[in-house]
């Protein structure tokens, strides 16, 4: 049973450490194949993570990877990409790991509109730490830290993204994986900063705080929760506020922070030679 | 009928569909999800296509098995 | 001597570290503002890109050490500069790079803290930190510069160290020696000795990224170069990969600890003055060395045996050499603008060989060469 899973994963690393179920191995697949779609060379492909159950993802593939501090895959990555500009780098955070204590490096790295792509898997808790909210998981949902329900308002990382300068933006679930693996390989195509939210289960520590026992109920929720930007369109307000709208949300064309720091390099060394 | 230990492999004339038992987690998602219903749970909760004639190929088990455990082969 | 080009310049000592950098290579910098070591970033703004370097103000200190620790995988040599409270900033992911072995160099400009502290006077208050500011078992470098000659020659020697033993070297200067302006003779880049990472030998399918050659020190392959391996914050086997086998975890933490411990010959510099028929001792760094030196003359001149063993290299801490001196003088004075930190390391060093006593400022004033020699007198007479 060869497929092209197996050319991309790192064999001996199997079977990978989630929960049975659990969307972290669905984005993978997904991942994978939308690379494998694009071809690119394993050489040049460095995909980096910060610290989470999300984050394990880089163990699994066979790139350039690097698992690194809980909110600083970003950073780290700007690093590589600056460095080596013909790398293709690709960063997988935690939703935790994304928009809390990596919420400024990823508004900034946005807003630099340098050119990785963010691939984030919300599964709306931090699950590595057994379950407690985190900044994505939906007003009134249960946390181990939200035992009375959760009072804050969540991000809505679409428009965190879009705002802070990103230039491609879509959300997916793990349940439509066959638009997840068209919107990842259209994100990893994109020249700039791309971001690409994944409504993901995690029935271990999500799932059971929030009445879903199984796998499959959590799946089946996500499923039932996810509408298309034009079904959303007709929702009541109150509708809406439950519902993931799925898709694209920005595909705009502007320079990324390598080009520009080129045109700097250029500009230093005429005027260095000149002085 | 069997490959080796590790591998099981079920097919007909169009479709192949093998379950890598090692890596199965038995989540159940292939099987609940499978449009036609092909697949069922065995002892262990891992699938067994039961109706492998109904299979229309669509990879979807494959797609979102997050333990790459399951797999579809022929056509397409 | 053949003419080389070697140009006398005045220069700061943030401009010092800066021609240190680009001289042993440096091609990278991430940054973020903060005083006393803000001209460091805005030498390397403006000079990186000329050389075909690059350059980043980062959001904030976490990001800037990670930003350079990433450049360092690609291939660039990358520094990193800052003062206390980013220097707190830096330690999380200063640890990353010592359990990854990622060579990069960060300089911390201390200024007076806790906290906010003292932003624009000197300090000397990060000694510790700097030894154990990041959580867990762990060797590192720290060099101490006490002219502005030293602070280029020791930028270089960091930079080297940190590709020589794959660890984060840290450069300690003060908000003094940052600052001020002396004369600088920039060696000719043919002059410099550079030394770079060791790269694996052996093609991509027998490399072992984490597997250390007969020095303790794995060869580095850089990312985009046809070698593709894991790279991780969790204790790794030496492929990489995260292990929880016992054996495993207890050779690699020995490893990394012993790559600099048992290499303090080649990484512990320091300069003796008027030591040899010392009876007493001056230890000191940074810019109270600079006065200590001055306080060792006023001393002999009134017939005193005063040395001063000035240390450049900070940690590993030189407990050989100052073991040895106590063994020859009475006692040793350590000067340092701090309440007592690395008295207490020359205390543990000298095992009772002689008194150590130490002599503290933390008013954000410099110590002068004075009053160290009113110190003297005062333990001479007691
Ligand atoms: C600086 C720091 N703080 C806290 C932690 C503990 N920690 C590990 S993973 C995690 C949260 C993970 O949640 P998320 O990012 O949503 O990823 P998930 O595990 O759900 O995939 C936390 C808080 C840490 N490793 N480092
Ligand atoms: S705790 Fe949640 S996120 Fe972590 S592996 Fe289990 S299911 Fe996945
Ligand atoms: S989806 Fe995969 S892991 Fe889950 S039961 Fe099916 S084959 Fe097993
Ligand atoms: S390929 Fe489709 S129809 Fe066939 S078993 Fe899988 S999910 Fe069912």
């Amino acid at each position: 049973m060869k497929t092209v899973i197996n050319n991309y994963i790192r064999e001996e690393m199997f079977p990978n450490i989630w929960c049975p179920g659990c969307g972290n191995g669905i984005v993978l697949g997904a991942i994978i194949r939308a690379i494998d779609d694009l071809k690119w060379d394993k050489n040049k492909i460095a995909m980096i993570s910060g610290i989470g159950c999300s984050s394990r993802i880089t163990g699994y593939v066979d790139f350039c990877t690097m698992n690194t501090t809980h909110g600083r895959a970003l950073p780290f990555a700007t690093g590589i990409k600056m460095a080596n500009p013909n790398m293709k780098v690709v960063v997988v955070m935690g939703d935790g790991d994304c928009s809390a204590i990596g919420g400024n490096h990823f508004i900034h790295a946005a807003r630099r509109n340098i050119d990785l792509t963010a691939i984030i898997i919300n599964n709306m808790i931090y699950g590595m730490t057994g379950g407690q909210y985190s900044p994505l998981t939906p007003t009134k949902k249960f946390g181990t830290t939200a035992p009375y329900g959760n009072i804050d308002q969540s991000f809505d990382l679409v428009k965190l993204a879009k705002a802070a300068g990103a230039s491609y933006v879509a959300r997916g679930t793990v349940y439509h994986v066959r638009q997840l693996t068209s919107l990842i390989k259209k994100a990893l195509n994109k020249k700039g900063f791309s971001v690409v939210e994944i409504i993901s289960d995690c029935p271990i520590s999500y799932g059971k705080m929030n009445k879903m026992r199984t796998v499959v109920d959590m799946l089946k929720w996500i499923k039932d929760m996810s509408v298309s930007k034009k079904a959303w369109e007709d929702l009541s307000p109150e509708e809406k506020k439950e519902k993931f709208v799925i898709g694209e949300f920005l595909d705009i064309d502007r320079p990324d922070y390598t080009e520009l720091y080129s045109k700097v390099m250029e500009e230093a060394q005429k005027m260095g030679v000149s002085r | 009928m069997k490959e080796n230990k590790l591998i099981e492999i079920y097919q007909n004339d169009s479709v192949k569909i093998s379950v890598r038992k090692e890596w199965c987690k038995a989540c159940g998602i292939c099987i609940e999800f499978c449009p036609k219903d092909v697949l069922a749970a065995d002892e262990q909760g891992k699938p067994i296509p039961i109706n492998i004639n109904e299979c229309i190929k669509c990879s979807l088990c494959e797609l979102r098995c997050p333990d790459f455990a399951i797999t579809v082969e022929g056509g397409e | 001597m053949n003419k080389l080009k070697r140009n006398v310049e005045l220069l700061q000592g943030n401009e010092a570290c800066v021609k240190g950098a680009i001289l042993s290579g440096v091609r990278f910098f991430a940054g973020y503002p903060i005083t006393p070591s803000s001209e460091i970033a805005e030498g390397m703004a403006r000079l990186l890109p000329q050389i075909g370097g690059k350059f980043v103000q980062m959001e904030d200190e976490i990001a800037s050490i990670a930003a350079v620790i990433g450049a360092s995988i690609a291939g660039f040599k990358s520094l990193t500069a800052t003062s206390g409270p980013g220097f707190s900033l830096k330690q999380e992911n200063l640890g990353f790079a010592i359990i990854s072995e990622i060579p990069c160099v960060i300089v911390n400009a201390q200024r007076g803290g806790p906290s906010t502290g003292l932003p624009t006077k000197p300090s000397q208050g990060d000694m510790m930190q700097a030894r154990w500011g990041t959580h867990g078992d762990h060797s590192i470098i720290a060099l101490a510069p006490s002219t502005v000659n030293e602070v280029l020659t020791l930028t270089i020697k960091a930079v080297n160290f940190s590709e020589k033993y794959r660890t984060p070297v840290i450069l300690l200067l003060d908000e003094v020696i940052a600052h001020m302006r002396e004369k600088v003779e920039i060696p000719a880049p043919e002059e410099v000795e550079v030394i770079n990472r060791k790269k694996p030998t052996v093609p991509p399918e027998e490399y072992f990224p984490f597997k250390p050659d007969q020095n303790g020190i794995p060869p580095m392959a850089n990312f985009g170069e046809g070698y593709r391996y894991h790279i991780t914050g969790l204790i790794h086997n030496q492929k990489g990969l995260p292990t929880s086998n016992p054996q495993e975890i207890d050779s690699f933490i020995r490893r990394i600890n012993n790559k600099i411990q048992e290499n303090v010959k080649d990484i512990i510099i320091y300069e003796k003055y008027f030591l040899d028929d010392a009876k007493i001792a001056l230890i000191a760094c940074g810019s109270v060395a600079r006065a200590a030196e001055r306080t060792v003359k006023l001393a002999r001149e009134e017939g005193l045996k005063v040395g001063l063993l000035k240390l450049l290299t900070i940690w590993p801490f030189p407990s050989e050499e100052v073991n040895r001196l106590a063994q020859q003088v009475d006692l040793i004075i350590v000067p340092e603008m701090n309440l007592g930190q690395m008295v207490l390391e020359v205390e543990r060093a000298s095992r009772g060989n002689c008194e150590v006593v130490s002599y503290s400022r933390v008013d954000g004033e410099l110590i002068n060469p004075i009053e160290i020699l009113g110190k003297i007198q005062e333990e001479i007479k007691k």
